[in-house]
């Protein structure tokens, strides 16, 4: 019967790889064309276009109103006023009190759009982003659908987050193309953001508003800032903005998503007090980060300089320097009733008061979360990949040297694979490949240059410094670069991960394949971008893609790689073996260094001089494992798959390991023992 | 009386709207204050609103092909029994089409072009309550099928007969039912026979200076047991309350016997009330034979009157603070601005220059010097009764809050209208069909809070549905608010849209109205607040009322009528 099931299973796969090659080919999308919006800011004045005429469309049900009557109209709500009385009978105090701690938290927050600041940034802005980009490219039509859709509904902008330029980049965006100006959630950290009180205060003007990073048991906050949202949401004040990652993405890698403000905006719809809401994904694409060493050093535990208003006008210095092209893609606006219908009953809300807290149901948190990691999805799809970001991740297979003929004509290689797997690559009109490396190696000199034909990276500090200084050094440059090649991995994310366990499995048999898999893709969960649940569709894309290029061939049972197919396999698989060993260091720091319960506070510095001490040795060359962020990632990945038992203390998170489960965990890598799953209790 | 009425439409065949020979709107017959009257701008609102235009006519059949209708399939012996009870009765084809219907779309659809697969296969005119308890007898004698039949204005396809019905069906006209029997002066209470129409019942009630103040829309033709059988509603509810609070007793006759209560009491404890097993039944358990009902000295003094609000929030805001000061006069509406805007197509030409003249400075105030705009603003109607002094009072009182919510006074004219309109406009569809327009009415009830939200999803609904149904016109999406409760309110909507180009406009529109009600649900409104369930939605029963609920239901029903001799599947 075994044999009987794990047939039934290879004809379900087949046929699911040929309905998904159907599929594929109706959805290979032609993307919009690029426009440069800073070529007229060239050409005319900048105060003229700051004092334009700006008139934005409006969504259609806007009753007008200004931001302080928002803000009245928020502490008056039935929901702030509940939470005030619920909060005042539990403390014992007068809720006037409370009623003054909410006026407090919303004045922090608050926005007050005026129309001066915004001139002001317009003026600003056109000046310094012109001198710190060469292109700012967008897709006009993306902007005439997203203009479309602001009239028709309330809408929500989702952009990725590389960059503090991000925000203001859209803000400036939209201003450009006479379209309502957004209001903006952005976290702030304890002397983060508002830290910088000329800049916070007229950001705060041009429509930021900010929430707290961490508010967990305050429930007034949560009260005030979910009703503040929804408020501006339900008028259709303006275009509510945030970002699903929470953060900056440190690495260039997409975050996975936080649920908390996306479940928010969503809020309004199931209750039926907007007929729809859309939701606009919108990738932004630097071919040059602003902040690219500031995040190399932190992730290296390196404390970053905070940014202080003094510290910003130390960064002038920054603007001598040249940061390249910046694409973004407006893509469809996504009707969040569409998405809703068929999946969400919502009639539940019927029968309690609206203003009442509810706690949302299951079925409303997994909606949540599918549609969070949809819209990160649809973000990677249309983020714009420079050829530096192909080259950087040759370069980095290639290290310590590499000879510059084979870097150019590797790029290209990888310039076909990426766009047969459905990269959005934009290689600058007609230029040969020469050419676009050159030009991706003079924008990033800091990272790589040219040295006798060999193309290496630049991390030679003080000469024969000490072997730690040599160390960081290289840790610095290997990040760095790396931050390009991340760039790729969502796209390659599913072949790469086939790849990867072919060479684990050592096996042809597509079950074992299967099922190595999907280990994978569970333990890389919080690295890369998975919707979640859909483990054999994910495998069949990354079969289809293998076979798209003639890197592998199927048949019913068996997955093996052509002649000329080994070549792609072990390079989609070297892509991700950073990954692959860096876990690996990972789980063996804490199994043998961790007896007791630790914090995160501990756990980072540890397992850094256990990686750093080793790479001292020369007895690894993992590098990458010494990023914070894959190792917060492998952590909260045991953490899932229950190896590691996370506990909530009075001062935060404690961390028990289980030594048995890690080093099961660890042995799957390591191939030592056949992995196995109960594969067809999945299908 | 089936001579006076349409066979294909709506109401009195020489009541209709035409275009007359210089392309202008007119309203036929004298029944109605509209009447004999040119309705100058109506032609431009028709074609503006629903891109239809004057040359594309469609026309229905003149008269029913009576070979087209299904034989009536009756056994003899039953006819035997029939004819010595000397109850009347008929096999003609078109009495038995007559009765096989109510007024939906699609029934008057099928009317104009096509032919119901299954109808009536015998009519009998019972006119007493003995004649009904000796017609259900002798059903239940030979296992046939009985749908009672009474003003036959069901809008819920409750009339229509099963197709899957292979037993004869008989359907039970009680329009011969029609005599108060007694007037009781000193508890205010009548005894009337259920067939009788609205208008009779208020006609007669008059001679004696009483009325019952029940006032559905459909009053010229609806009957007094079909409002028991319906749960029906009143536009005066406020001061004389809906059926359920109108009715003091029932008889009614079922295959398990006659149900009744043993006095004619204002409120017993004795258990459920077994009235609300009866009211909402729509004909699945038996025939309400007679019903005492509760009458009232006719009012002494009637005024309309009527607002004008900037904008909808304000109106619905101020319907709200008057039910919540519970002073709402015997009617208050709020119609939208597209149905103020149709309403304002339908006024007829004016006879003087002056009284024009007056209608132009009305609309200058109106909306040069208060500031509305004719593209938002919306009307409230009303209608005061009582004692002339306390009318004037209270009338005092509700324009006083009318003001707190920005609110003007519109005068009685256009009121009155308002009211008017209601009756008239369930002729339009009939004029709309010619012109390949369809539309139908479908109505909820909801709490305060989610007033305005059901109203605009729903209308939001509609045209989206539209759109990607492929209408090519932006259908007519419109509302009103028609009744205040303590906790909530009737909301009433129209829908209709030009069918040009769509090859099956019939499941087109079921579609969108089916859309349209689920989202009323996921909103918070009710599945009907006066319509009922009948056929048309039952699919939504189960989650109106829960499993069990619905189990309750049917355990009575099983109780009642096991053989399910009245057999009309409405409902459950």
């Amino acid at each position: 019967s075994v044999a009987k099931q794990t047939t039934e299973w290879l004809e379900t796969v087949s046929h699911s790889l040929f309905v998904c090659s159907q599929q594929k080919e109706l959805t290979s999308k032609k993307r919009d064309e690029f426009e440069d919006i800073l070529e007229e800011r060239r050409l005319s004045s900048d105060l003229r276009y700051a004092m334009k005429c700006y008139t934005p469309v409006i969504y259609k049900g806007l009753s007008p109103c200004k931001p302080n009557a928002i803000k009245s109209a928020v502490l008056q709500s039935e929901q702030v006023q509940y939470v005030i009385k619920q909060l005042a009978k539990e403390m014992g105090e007068s809720p006037d009190i409370i009623q003054e701690e909410a006026t407090e938290i919303l004045d922090e927050m608050g926005h007050s759009m005026q129309l001066g600041a915004v001139r002001f940034f317009a003026f600003t802005l056109s000046k310094i982003f012109k001198r710190l980009f060469q292109r700012v490219c967008v897709n006009e039509e993306g902007m005439q659908r997203l203009q479309h859709a602001i009239q028709e509904h309330p809408v929500v902008l989702l952009p990725s987050h590389r960059s503090y330029v991000d925000f203001l980049m859209l803000s400036y965006l939209l201003y450009t193309y006479d379209l309502a100006l957004p209001v903006i959630a952005a976290g702030i950290g304890k002397a983060d953001f508002l830290g910088m009180k000329i800049v916070g205060e007229l950001l705060r003007r041009a429509g930021a508003f900010f929430m707290r990073r961490s508010f967990g048991g305050n429930r007034l906050y949560w009260a005030v800032f979910a009703e503040y949202v929804k408020t501006m949401l339900r008028s259709g004040y303006a275009p509510i903005e945030f970002f699903l990652e929470g953060t900056r993405s440190r690495t260039a890698k997409t975050l996975t998503p936080k649920f908390g403000l996306l479940s928010i905006v969503m809020e309004p719809f199931f209750k039926c007090e907007v007929f729809d809401t859309y939701l606009v994904p919108i990738s932004i694409s630097y071919e040059r980060i602003l902040e690219e060493s500031l995040y190399a050093y932190e992730l290296l535990g390196v404390p970053k300089p905070k940014e202080s208003t003094s510290g910003l006008l130390k960064a002038r210095r920054i603007l001598s320097d040249n940061f390249g092209t910046i694409h973004i893609y407006v893509g469809q606006p996504v009707s969040l009733r569409t998405l809703a219908s068929g999946r969400i009953n919502r009639c539940p809300y019927n029968l309690v008061p609206r203003h009442l807290p509810q706690k949302p149901s299951e079925d409303i948190q997994e909606f949540v979360s599918d549609v969070a990691y949809k819209m990160e999805l649809l973000q990677i799809e249309n983020m714009v990949l420079s050829p530096w970001v192909l080259a950087a991740a040759v370069l980095l297979q290639n290290l310590p040297a590499m000879d510059f003929e084979l870097l150019i004509e590797k790029t290209l290689w990888l310039k076909g694979l990426t766009q047969t797997c459905g990269g959005f690559i934009e290689w600058p009109d007609n230029l040969c490949a020469k050419k676009a490396v050159v030009s991706g190696l003079t924008l990033h000199s800091n990272i790589a240059r040219l040295v006798d034909g060999h193309v290496v990276l630049n991390d030679k500090g003080v000469e024969d410094g000490a072997v730690g200084e040599i160390v960081f050094k290289r840790a610095l440059a290997i990040l760095m670069c790396a931050t390009y090649r991340n760039q790729l991995l969502n796209v390659f994310v599913r072949p790469s991960l086939v790849a990867v366990a072919l060479q684990m499995t050592r096996s042809f048999r597509k079950e074992e394949v299967y099922s190595c898999f999907s280990f994978l893709r569970d333990v890389f969960s919080d690295e890369f971008i998975f919707f979640p649940g859909i483990s054999l569709k994910d495998f069949e894309e990354g079969c289809f893609l293998l076979t798209k290029c003639d890197a592998i061939q199927t048949s019913q049972q068996e997955i093996y790689p052509t002649d000329k197919g080994s070549v792609i396999v072990s390079f989609l698989s070297a892509m991700f073996r950073p990954f692959v060993e860096g876990y690996q260091l990972i789980f063996r720091y804490l199994l043998k260094e961790t007896k007791e319960a630790f914090t995160e506070k501990q756990f980072i510095p540890g397992v850094r001089n256990f990686v750093f001490q080793l790479l001292e040795k020369g007895s690894t060359q993992c590098y990458e494992a010494l990023s914070s962020d894959m190792q917060k990632n492998a952590l909260a990945a045991l953490v899932q798959l229950g190896a590691v038992k996370k506990k909530k203390m009075s001062n935060g998170f404690t961390y028990s390991v289980n030594q048995e489960a890690v080093n099961k965990i660890l042995d799957m890598f390591d191939a030592r023992i056949p992995v196995q799953k109960p594969v067809a209790a999945r299908l | 009386r089936q001579e006076l009425l349409k066979w294909n439409g709506w109401g009195y065949n020489d009541s209709k709207f035409i275009f007359n020979k210089k392309g202008q709107a007119e309203f036929t017959g004298k029944r109605y204050r509209l009447g004999g009257m040119v309705l100058p701008t109506f032609k431009e609102w028709i074609e503006k609103t629903f891109g239809a235009s004057l040359e594309h006519k469609t026309t229905s059949r003149a008269s029913i092909n009576v070979n087209d209708v299904p034989p009536s399939i009756v056994n003899e012996e039953f006819l035997q029994d029939l004819r010595a009870t000397k109850i009347s009765y008929s096999q003609d084809a078109e009495d038995r089409v007559f009765r096989a219907h109510g007024h939906c779309l699609h029934e008057i659809f099928v009317l104009r072009e096509g032919m119901f697969k299954r109808i009536p296969d015998i009519v009998v005119w019972p006119v007493c309550h003995e004649d009904v308890v000796k017609i259900v007898e002798l059903a239940c004698k030979h296992n046939l099928c009985i749908i009672p039949f009474g003003g036959g204005t069901s809008v819920s396809s409750a009339l229509e007969c099963p197709e899957e019905e292979k037993r004869t069906i008989v359907s039970l006209d009680t329009s011969q039912m029609n005599r108060i029997l007694w007037i009781d002066e000193k508890n205010l209470t009548a005894c009337v026979e259920a067939g009788i129409v609205g208008q009779d019942l208020e006609k007669q009630l008059a001679e004696s200076g009483f009325c019952t103040g029940h006032e559905p829309d459909s009053m010229e033709f609806s009957s007094l047991g079909g409002w028991v059988a319906t749960r029906a509603s009143g536009m005066k509810k406020n001061i004389y309350g809906n059926i359920e609070d109108l009715v003091i007793h029932i008889k009614m006759v079922t295959p398990r016997g006659i149900v009744e209560k043993n006095c004619q009491v204002p409120r017993m404890s004795t258990g459920p009330d077994i009235h609300h097993f009866i009211m909402g039944s729509e004909g699945t358990l038996g025939v309400v034979t007679e019903v005492t009902i509760k009458i009232r000295p006719v009012p002494e003094y009637q005024k309309y009157g009527s607002v004008v609000f900037p904008n909808f929030e304000r109106g619905v805001a101020c319907l709200r603070e008057v039910a919540k000061q519970r002073c709402a006069p015997a009617s208050i509406r709020l119609v939208d601005n597209a149905q103020f805007q149709f309403g304002h197509a339908l006024k007829p030409q004016v006879a003087s220059i002056f009284t024009s003249f007056l209608d132009g400075l009305k609309k200058f105030y109106i909306t040069k010097f208060k500031g509305f705009d004719p593209n938002i603003l919306c009307v409230a109607t009303l209608l005061f009764e009582g004692d002339r002094e306390k009318v004037l009072q209270h009338e005092k009182q509700v324009y006083d809050i009318a003001t707190k919510f920005g609110g003007l006074a519109a005068g009685e004219d256009n009121g009155q209208r308002g009211y008017m309109l209601t009756f008239v406009i369930a002729y339009l569809r009939d004029l709309g069909l010619d012109y390949y327009v369809i539309g139908e009415s479908f109505e909820t009830s909801v709490p305060w809070d989610r007033v305005l939200d059901l109203c605009r999803n729903v209308k939001e609904r509609i045209v989206r549905e539209c759109k990607e149904k492929g209408v090519q016109f932006a259908p007519l999406s419109t509302c009103r608010v028609t009744q205040t409760y303590d906790a909530g309110a009737c909301v009433y909507f129209y829908f209709a849209f030009n069918y040009r180009g769509i090859s099956d406009p019939i499941h087109v529109y079921e579609q969108i109205e089916r859309a349209a009600r689920e989202e009323i649900l996921a909103n918070g409104g009710s599945l009907s607040h006066h319509h009922g369930v009948g056929k048309l939605r039952k699919r939504w029963m189960k989650e109106s009322i829960s499993d069990v609920g619905l189990g309750m239901l049917r355990s009575v029903k099983e109780y009642v009528d096991p053989n399910n001799i009245f057999g009309n599947k409405n409902l459950l």
